[in-house]
């Protein structure tokens, strides 16, 4: 049976009640909210309330005075309860009052102590004692980390700590908490062996994009109002940013914009854009897995070849001559002009159909949709939107420079209706010092150890049991590696602290590791960690981020953290001060030294210190003022009490983000090669399913705090894979059965879902579940610089059981609307 | 298919054009304004218990429209066919929701090929067999499905609904 609140009243916000700008902390669109609070024992009334509105009556539809249970909650604000409503703001140009299913979720995806959402929110630092995790100080917990972090770092060699840290912006990332690990990763510590949490390595997804000269995000999002063109490729916006393409990509259909969609998959998006546009105004390219290079290559030279190319654009703002930068190992292909490019990337209509599975007839009619002028001879705008079906797809480099190069072609970059744009996972907020030390190609971190790398392990917010490739393995010597640790202090029990740090000392140097994790939850990888230490998010702390068209906010801090939780910027701090005091203690004076500069009494001086020491106009205070529209970096300035900004990048024609003096942006010379990263063509070769797979509406992005959501729970039990039902039939499958999936190198298991429009043979697996991780059965290989390809990946599938009462008790109807 | 999303478009319209005193099968409980206990709610909303119609005029497979737990909320009454958990009458199949969809309230219409709800705003829909689960979409909550009671005449009476109904505060207007 469906889970239902049984809530059939909510209390009504009263008139001045507290409101607090609020940016949705989910995913990359940072849809605008407003957190309205108000003491426990008092309400507004049907007449008398927030809105002014009569509440005794029906409200009509896209109301602005109602709010449904799942917006509401009571939690802690300066230690007292108060009720919470955190609803879509109507004024907010980004969502325009819409909410989603996630970010309408935001109020009772907080913890309270009085309603039970969220216990599984850690509260209180932890360390493993006595065979398990027990509760302690901060104090306590950072001495120990200090103390045997210490042991295995020293000036100019820190390359036996790893760390693994978010890159982020929203959720518990934002400018203040990248600065304040950045500080001391990359400043205090020049850290070399570090990831990032959703990937295996620390270094850019699209690096193609600005080796070309084009920041990934360029554009803003009303530029999808007033295009001609949509070109989706790998991506999926109805369902990964939703109010995206509800708010501006549908007012695009409406004004008359055609789409064009690569997906190997009819996804949501497709529908809604069939919904919207009407069939007839959308090409859906169901492309061979994989084959985008192909594609692009061949759009590419279509257009080349039919005149259709911006040359004027070409000739003011891109590369002349031949070849800019040559590919080597930082550089998985070369760079250079639009000839340079065109003679490289070559591929006839043929040539691309038969890579692609397309036909030449689809292919031209997304270039003409793409790039044919219009009758009266005028330019065709066209606005493109990628994401992670290249970005975590085949040869990653070449894929992204071949798409960023049709937009540059046809003039579509720093124009308005244009932008060739990542559309993003989490918000950004990326402030730190250089990584350059890293290298390029970074390390591959799970890897290296997997191999045994590595002594001491902080870990900000990652994941890896779940979003890593090769997860089977690296769980198998994660824990035993841990264990070690876990088992010499087991021994040690009772013993002083000197005594301890030996006995972890001695584990590590036999090929233990030590683990320190950061996180909001206990999450899995925390199940093998040391030390846990409890951080906050978005809401709990003021926190500054920027959307996916560079949009900064500030969320306002509207309640307390759960129990003695901070943010991630103060813990960092602390762990700074913590190991200056031992280094200090241990004679180390001028190593200590490096890690002054931490005396942050809160966020917001963590800001003060990183972020506007770089951007000096921007402060707390006018971000505040600007509300849940803020403002578009790069900041400019501040006038007239506002501050100002950039309302699209490259509108001047020069291109930057390369470094290139000349601002010229470079064209990528990668041609078509087929599977790229090691292991794709043998694992294709001896299983028969594709399980493709990515995010879906529900839970994506929130699906660490959704593991404690009934609604979300109710839904989907088992993270599902969609197959076809012929091939259903053909295993002995139902809907609703659990199937292990399983290959050369693991298995996971999930829900079978009947998907009529799936092709035979390959299926869909959502991403990165708590229940069901689909990493166990992606393969190591990457492309040159560390980029996983966690789309290509093949298996079997086989029946472990029938539906369990959860799962039979659920809809296995079509998501395709029906009107 | 057209003509459903113009039946849409007239209802929502009508919702829009804001409401409705109209008496229609509801009588509220509501208490007259300017009575002392108006102030005392209690812990739960009390429900109407509204007639809805008779087994004998359902088909099956074609909802009936209805208004619960007032004319201002719009639902359908449906008698599915096969057995549903939560299904009422003597075949444990007749089952009645509210249309308005959860996540911005627009008006939505049903698909008998498939037994759901569909929504015209952003594309929801909602199971009927299922207790009116969210196939997919972006409310966030099931569809308020309305509990019901059939008594040995056929009739069909609503006596509550399991969650909170688009628009309102209180599943029961209070003034
Ligand atoms: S679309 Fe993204 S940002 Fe907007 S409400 Fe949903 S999860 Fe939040
Ligand atoms: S109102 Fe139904 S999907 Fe938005």
């Amino acid at each position: 049976m469906a889970y239902k609140r049984n809530i059939d009243r909510l209390p009504i916000i009263p008139a001045g009640a507290k409101e607090h700008n609020v940016t949705c902390h989910y995913c990359i669109v940072g849809c605008g909210y407003t957190a309205y609070t108000w003491p426990l024992k008092t309400q507004g009334t049907t007449d008398r309330n927030w809105i002014g509105e009569d509440l005794s009556k029906q409200q009509a539809t896209d109301t602005e005075a109602w709010y449904a249970p799942s917006m509401y909650n009571v939690v802690k604000q300066d230690g007292k309860d108060v009720h919470l409503v955190i609803k879509p703001d109507v004024n907010c140009d980004v969502n325009s009052g819409l909410g989603s299913i996630r970010g309408a979720r935001m109020a009772e995806n907080r913890r309270s102590d009085v309603t039970g959402t969220q216990r599984q929110r850690l509260t209180e630092p932890l360390v493993w004692r006595y065979g398990t995790w027990q509760p302690t100080s901060w104090d306590d917990a950072l001495d120990l980390v200090a103390r045997v972090t210490a042991k295995v770092i020293d000036k100019d060699n820190e390359n036996d700590l790893y760390v693994s840290m978010f890159d982020h912006g929203g959720s518990a990332g934002g400018y203040e908490n990248t600065w304040g690990t950045g500080k001391l990763y990359f400043e205090s510590m020049k850290v070399k062996h570090c990831r990032i949490h959703n990937r295996p390595a620390y270094m850019s997804e699209v690096h193609s994009s600005r080796d070309m000269g084009v920041d990934e995000l360029n554009y803003n999002y009303a530029d999808y109002e007033v295009t001609d063109t949509i070109f989706l490729v790998g991506t999926n916006p109805m369902e990964c940013q939703t109010n995206l393409f509800l708010n501006h990509m549908v007012k695009g259909m409406q004004n008359g914009a055609r789409v064009v969609i690569s997906d190997p998959r009819r996804t949501v998006t497709v529908d809604s854009c069939e919904q919207v546009a009407g069939a007839e105004n959308v090409l859906h390219l169901p492309i061979t897995t994989g084959s985008d290079v192909a594609l692009h290559n061949t759009l590419f030279t279509y257009i080349a070849d039919q005149g259709w190319a911006d040359a004027d654009f070409i000739a003011a703002s891109t590369f002349q001559g031949d070849v800019a930068v040559a590919a080597d190992s930082a550089y998985p292909a070369a760079l250079g002009s639009y000839e340079a490019a065109r003679a490289a990337c070559k591929m006839s209509l043929a040539e691309g159909a038969a890579a692609t599975g397309l036909t030449e007839a689809q292919i031209i009619q997304a270039a003409e949709w793409i790039a044919k002028p219009k009758d009266d001879g005028s330019r065709r705008k066209c606005v493109t939107g990628y994401e992670k079906g290249i970005i975590w797809g085949n040869d990653n480099y070449r894929a992204i420079g071949s798409l960023l190069n049709i937009g540059l072609a046809t003039g579509n970059v720093g124009r308005e209706g244009g932008g060739v744009c990542r559309l993003g996972g989490h918000q950004e907020g990326y402030y730190r010092p250089s990584d350059a030390h890293v290298g390029r190609p970074a390390p591959y971190i799970d890897q290296m150890i997997i191999a045994g790398g590595g002594k001491v392990h902080h870990i900000w917010a990652n994941d890896h049991f779940k979003t890593t490739l090769n997860a089977s393995e690296f769980k198998r010597v994660y824990n035993r590696r841990s264990n070690m640790v876990k088992e010499a202090m087991d021994a040690r029990a009772g013993a002083t602290r000197e005594e301890m740090i030996d006995a972890i000392v001695g584990a590590i140097n036999a090929g233990g590791l030590f683990v320190v994790d950061v996180d909001i939850i206990h999450s899995q990888i925390g199940q093998a960690a040391h030390v846990i230490l409890p951080a906050v998010e978005s809401g709990e702390m003021n926190l500054t981020s920027m959307n996916g068209e560079r949009r900064l906010r500030l969320t306002e801090k509207y309640m307390d953290a759960p129990g003695s939780a901070k943010p991630d910027c103060m813990i960092a701090a602390g762990l700074a001060q913590a190991l200056e005091r031992v280094l200090r203690e241990e004679g180390r004076t001028e190593y200590a030294d490096q890690f002054k500069g931490y005396d942050w009494a809160t966020e917001e001086d963590a800001f003060m210190d990183g972020y506007n020491k770089g951007n000096p106009e921007v402060t707390y205070d006018r971000l505040r003022a600007m509300g849940n529209n803020g403002v578009l970096e790069p900041v400019t300035g501040f006038a007239d009490g506002k501050l100002t900004g950039t309302n699209r990048l490259y509108e001047d024609g020069v291109f930057t983000r390369h470094g290139r003096e000349d601002g010229k942006a470079l064209f990528c010379m990668g041609e078509w090669r087929g599977w790229q990263a090691a292991g794709k063509a043998q694992q294709q070769a001896s299983h028969r399913f594709l399980i493709n797979n990515g995010r879906a509406n529900m839970n994506w992005q929130n699906w660490f705090l959704d593991q404690g959501n009934e609604f979300v729970m109710d839904r989907f039990p088992v993270p599902f894979i969609q197959i076809n039902p012929d091939d259903m039939a053909e295993l002995g499958l139902k809907a609703g059965d659990m199937v292990e999936v399983h290959n050369d190198v693991g298995a996971t298991q999930a829900l079978v879902y009947p998907e009529p429009s799936a092709r035979p043979n390959e299926t869909f697996m959502i991403f990165g579940a708590p229940n069901g991780a689909q990493g166990n059965i992606v393969n190591a290989g990457v492309n040159e610089l560390i980029l996983p390809n966690y789309k290509h990946t093949w298996a079997n599938i086989r029946k472990i059981s029938d539906a369990t009462p959860a799962s039979a008790a659920v809809s296995y109807k079509s998501w395709e609307v029906e009107l | 298919m057209k003509c459903n999303r113009l039946v849409d478009v007239g209802r929502r319209q009508f919702l829009r054009g804001g409401v409705l005193g109209v008496a229609g099968a509801a009588a509220a409980t509501v208490l007259p304004a300017g009575q002392a206990q108006a102030q005392q709610a209690r812990a739960m909303v009390d429900y109407p218990s509204n007639r809805l119609g008779n087994i004998a005029d359902l088909v099956v497979n074609e909802p009936m429209d209805i208004g619960y737990p007032d004319a201002d909320s719009p639902g359908i009454l449906l008698k599915i066919g096969s057995p549903v958990e939560g299904g009422a009458g003597p075949d444990g199949d007749i089952v009645a929701y509210s249309v308005l969809c959860p996540h911005k309230g627009y008006y939505m219409s049903y698909h008998a090929a498939d037994k759901t709800l569909n929504c015209p705003g952003h594309f929801s829909r909602f199971d009927c067999e299922k207790g009116g689960q969210q196939v997919w979409g972006h409310a966030t909550q099931n569809l308020p499905q309305f509990t019901l009671r059939v008594d040995d005449k056929g009739d069909i009476y609503a006596m509550g609904a399991d969650e909170l109904i688009y628009g309102r505060l209180s599943n029961v207007l209070e003034g």
